[in-house]
């Protein structure tokens, strides 16, 4: 008892039990739909990590929420909702698009100028938004809902314009092949390449059939890379004071200003490098018209509570959210399954996890039972 | 202690455990009837939860309660309020743009037929309430216009209007001026006389010595005995307290004045709602000497102290440190100035509470290279810097720099602000309300470091609201009354009474 009691007053405990909550919850509402929930989630697990190819794309779909995820993340521990990843992340999307579309420098520069502007253009949005904060006093929720409306209909202004949409199709132009950040991108579709790869079914397919790219690793290196700067950096010491106590961080002679839009900036930054990685890894590598948010922001914020806002949990909690995601694909097609009930688990999910006192409840009973026994057996052996 | 009619309340051998720590161990109080009786107890002792469980909010583990001789079963503060307990909470529990009679019968409001409300019966009880106990308080005046003593007796009618007998005041004179805290206690024996009980919950020893007939101690959560007031002495309640000598007078040697470090020349403050909180003050503090400032809340203190540490802006005049221009800079370079401030409300501008204990010691000099070069922070480097300041004060528990400040007691969390300004090593030392909610063993803790700190040379400004620690602790006393300083006197020139005229706006002849 006293191991269970330990985990769970750990870290993990709180988004196990929600996980586990969201799934019992999800299992009712199958059993009362009619469906199967043994084969469902059977399904499910199948569906995400069943065949090479699907653990792919389950990486390659946690790739952008990882990110996002890590920018609330981080905003958060900085005391700062960051309620607008969605909008950095389109904007990230269409300046990767213009500029990759414009410019084609020899891929050693091509992939980081693209990148970058990505970066950038999510960074500017966030600063945006920080700015109005430690300005003017506007609530960032307020101002990051807005801007994602205007990062939204830029996106689809700069798809229908002149210079970039591509006649006849729903998209943009694709940006030039130089900007690619697939794995063994060319070589894979060379003759030597497929020769080499007919002889490894395994490879074959992850490499073939997925758009297998580097933006996962370079996900996580962000990740780690931001939990370092939080616990380990003057900076990270001075965010999270502000975003402790404001009052406290000030009369201690840090600006709270600048460290507001310093965060903001770096939180926009990332969204916006998630949004950049998107058009240089995946298919179709440009933007396309938008009739409703992706939800890549939006996804990014549960990923965060999920994982408690710790950037490393993120990493976790960003492939068991695309897993999910994914798999319920294949559980609709096997079995008939509404994704609604997918996106029931998943909604479940988040909303045990934003009770963070659920787990550390626990542990006190358990604690106070085991005390009451050591009381007893304590008294019988001084009576002895 | 026998249980007897005699007793409005007795509580006997009450325990009260919060999972392996025990805050009360079989502790007894009784109260008798048409007595102000004072529970006297360092900060977590356990007064306010022996309180909290006579007003149902905790139930007690083991022990017994006795209202007038009968066995009392108390589960919530409903129940207690059916047996006649009335609680006045530190903090009111008041709704600002409500009126007096509004707040007053919230929870129990008077209706007529079919649940309308009934405002002019109401206030008609209300009145007769005022009336009968001689309360100076207007029923229709909104709570947010009147004053912090006045709120205080709102509480009061409140409980009195739900029919109390035994009123509980917890630390009831935490946030009243010298003479809002005398109409209290002319209030409190006025209720007794009426028939009423009073337990009241306080570490002042001055008050029980003026209110109080009885006082029950109680230490870490054990029961030290009941002393009778009138045969008792501040000294002897401090030393059971606190279980050892208080020293309550403060001991120093003559100050041996030196340069002027810090210089104010024709100072105006503004608040935040554009009224003129400090007007034209000038003042000069010197290095080895430790100017107080007395003054009753809300004559320009706290506009001051922004203004030097650059949180406020400054509408005019001058602020000079060792001759260096501060006025309208910012808080790091108040600092870099040499000016360290432990500031009057510590949970909003002195600590970070989430925050581990060591790094809460370097809020300011985070950005020292000796604390890490380049961009990181060395964190081995603060924990080991923080073990070395809990040692040299003594905060608690020892070896707590992994610990969360807000897990730490009140007197710790201000010993840790004060070992970080001190250890900084200040040129001038502005200790703004430092000993607020101290109990008598942190106050002179904190007074004692004040005067070791002058004594080597730094120069310091107290700003505070207790005339008893500027008197007893300032080499200069300076007067301040509507933003201006309006005498200042070497210490022991000046009478108790004078300087109470002077911060009332009032003449010396």
């Amino acid at each position: 008892m006293r191991g269970l009691e330990k985990f769970l007053r750990g870290r993990f405990a709180a988004a196990a039990i929600a996980v586990l909550i969201g799934l019992l919850v999800a299992a009712i509402v199958l059993i009362a739909a009619g469906y199967d929930p043994i084969a469902s989630f059977a399904a499910l697990i199948t569906g995400a990590f069943g065949r090479p190819k699907y653990i792919t794309n389950v990486f390659i779909k946690a790739t952008p929420i990882l990110l996002t995820g890590v920018s609330v993340a981080f905003a958060f521990k900085t005391g700062l909702f960051n309620i607008g990843a969605e909008g950095q992340y389109i904007l990230g999307t269409v300046l990767a698009t213009i500029v990759g579309v414009k410019l084609n420098l020899p891929m050693p520069l091509q992939v980081p100028v693209v990148l970058l502007s990505g970066i950038a253009g999510g960074a500017a949005l966030g600063a945006f938004v920080g700015w109005l904060k430690a300005r003017f006093g506007i609530h960032e929720v307020i101002t990051s809902i807005m801007c994602n409306w205007i990062a939204f209909y830029l996106c689809n202004f700069v798809v229908m314009s002149n210079t970039f949409h591509k006649p006849n199709s729903q998209s943009a132009l694709p940006v030039n092949p130089s900007s690619y950040t697939m794995i063994l991108g060319s070589w894979k579709k060379s003759e030597a390449g497929k020769e080499f790869l007919a002889g490894m079914p395994w490879l074959r397919e992850v490499l073939l059939k997925t758009d297998l790219n580097a933006g996962f690793i370079i996900a996580v290196l962000v990740a780690v890379l931001i939990s370092w700067v939080l616990t380990r950096t003057k900076l990270g010491y001075e965010l999270r004071a502000v975003g402790f106590n404001r009052d406290a961080a000030r009369f201690s002679g840090i600006s709270v200003e600048s460290n507001i839009v310093l965060s903001m900036l770096i939180a926009g930054g990332i969204s916006g490098f998630a949004g950049a990685l998107a058009i240089t890894g995946t298919s179709p590598h440009t933007i396309t018209l938008l009739a409703a948010m992706e939800g890549y922001g939006f996804n990014g914020m549960s990923v965060a509570f999920i994982a408690g806002c710790a950037p490393i949990g993120c990493i976790p909690a960003s492939i068991m959210f695309a897993a999910l995601i994914y798999g319920g694909m294949s559980v609709q097609q096997a079995l008939g399954v509404p994704s609604d009930i997918i996106n029931i688990t998943i909604g479940t999910i988040v909303f045990f996890t934003a009770l963070p006192g659920i787990a550390p409840y626990f542990a006190d009973k358990i604690k106070q039972r085991r005390e009451a026994k050591e009381l007893a057996n304590g008294t019988k052996a001084g009576e002895a | 202690m026998e249980v007897s009619s005699d007793y409005a309340v007795q509580m006997h051998g009450i325990v009260k455990r919060f999972g392996a720590y025990t805050a009360l161990d079989h502790v007894d109080l009784d109260v008798r009837k048409q007595t102000v009786h004072a529970i006297l107890g360092e900060n977590g002792a356990g007064k306010t939860t022996l309180m909290n469980i006579l007003y149902g909010l905790y139930q007690a583990d083991e022990g017994d309660i006795f209202m007038g001789g009968e066995k009392a079963t108390i589960t919530n503060p409903t129940e207690a309020i059916k047996h006649g307990i009335g609680m006045v909470h530190q903090h009111f529990m008041l709704v600002e743009n409500f009126t007096v009679t509004e707040n007053i019968i919230l929870g129990d409001e008077v209706c007529g037929a079919v649940g309308v409300l009934d405002m002019r019966k109401a206030r008609e009880e209300v009145m007769a309430l005022v009336d009968e106990y001689g309360f100076d308080v207007d029923p229709d005046a909104k709570i947010e216009d009147i004053t912090v003593g006045m709120q205080q007796r709102v509480e009061i009618l409140k409980a009195l209007y739900r029919g109390a007998e035994v009123l509980i005041l917890d630390e009831p004179t935490a946030v009243l001026t010298p003479q809002e805290i005398e109409k209290l206690i002319e209030i409190m024996h006025d209720l007794i006389a009426k028939g009423k009980t009073i337990i009241i919950i306080t570490h002042k020893l001055k008050e029980i010595m003026q209110s109080a007939d009885e006082c029950s101690i109680i230490r870490r959560g054990v029961y030290m005995g009941v002393v009778d007031v009138k045969n008792s002495s501040e000294t002897e309640l401090a030393s059971k307290m606190v279980g050892r000598n208080v020293n309550l007078t403060v001991e120093k040697t003559p100050a041996h004045p030196g340069d002027v470090m810090l210089e104010i020349r024709g100072l105006t403050v503004k608040d935040e709602r554009g009224i003129e909180q400090v007007r034209e003050l000038n003042l000069d503090v010197r290095a080895g000497e430790i100017v107080g400032i007395a003054g009753i809340d809300g004559n320009g203190q706290q506009e001051l102290v922004d203004a030097i540490t650059n949180l406020a802006h400054s509408e005019s005049g001058t602020i000079k440190m060792k001759g260096i221009e501060l006025t309208n800079k910012t808080p790091r370079n108040t600092f870099e100035a040499g000016v360290a401030t432990i500031p009057s409300d510590r949970h909003r501008w002195g600590l970070v509470l989430p925050f581990a204990v060591s790094e809460n010691t370097v809020l300011e000099r985070h950005v020292d290279t000796e604390f890490g070069s380049g961009i990181t922070l060395d964190y081995a480097k603060l924990r080991e810097y923080t073990r070395e300041l809990i040692k040299r004060f003594d905060i608690r528990p020892d070896g707590c720099e992994d610990e969360r400040m807000s897990g730490l007691s009140g007197g710790n969390q201000q010993k840790a602000i004060i070992a970080r300004m001190v250890s900084s090593e200040p040129d001038l030392l502005i200790a703004f309300q430092p000993t607020r909610g101290l109990d008598v063993g942190a106050i002179e803790f904190v007074h004692k470091t004040l005067i070791a700190e002058r004594d080597r040379g730094t120069a310091i400004l107290l700003i505070s609201f207790e005339l008893d620690e500027v008197m007893d602790v300032s080499d200069t006393i300076a007067v301040i009354y509507h933003g201006k300083i309006v005498g200042t006197f070497p210490q022991g020139t000046v009478d108790e009474n004078q300087l109470g005229l002077l911060m009332a706006g009032g003449e010396l002849k």
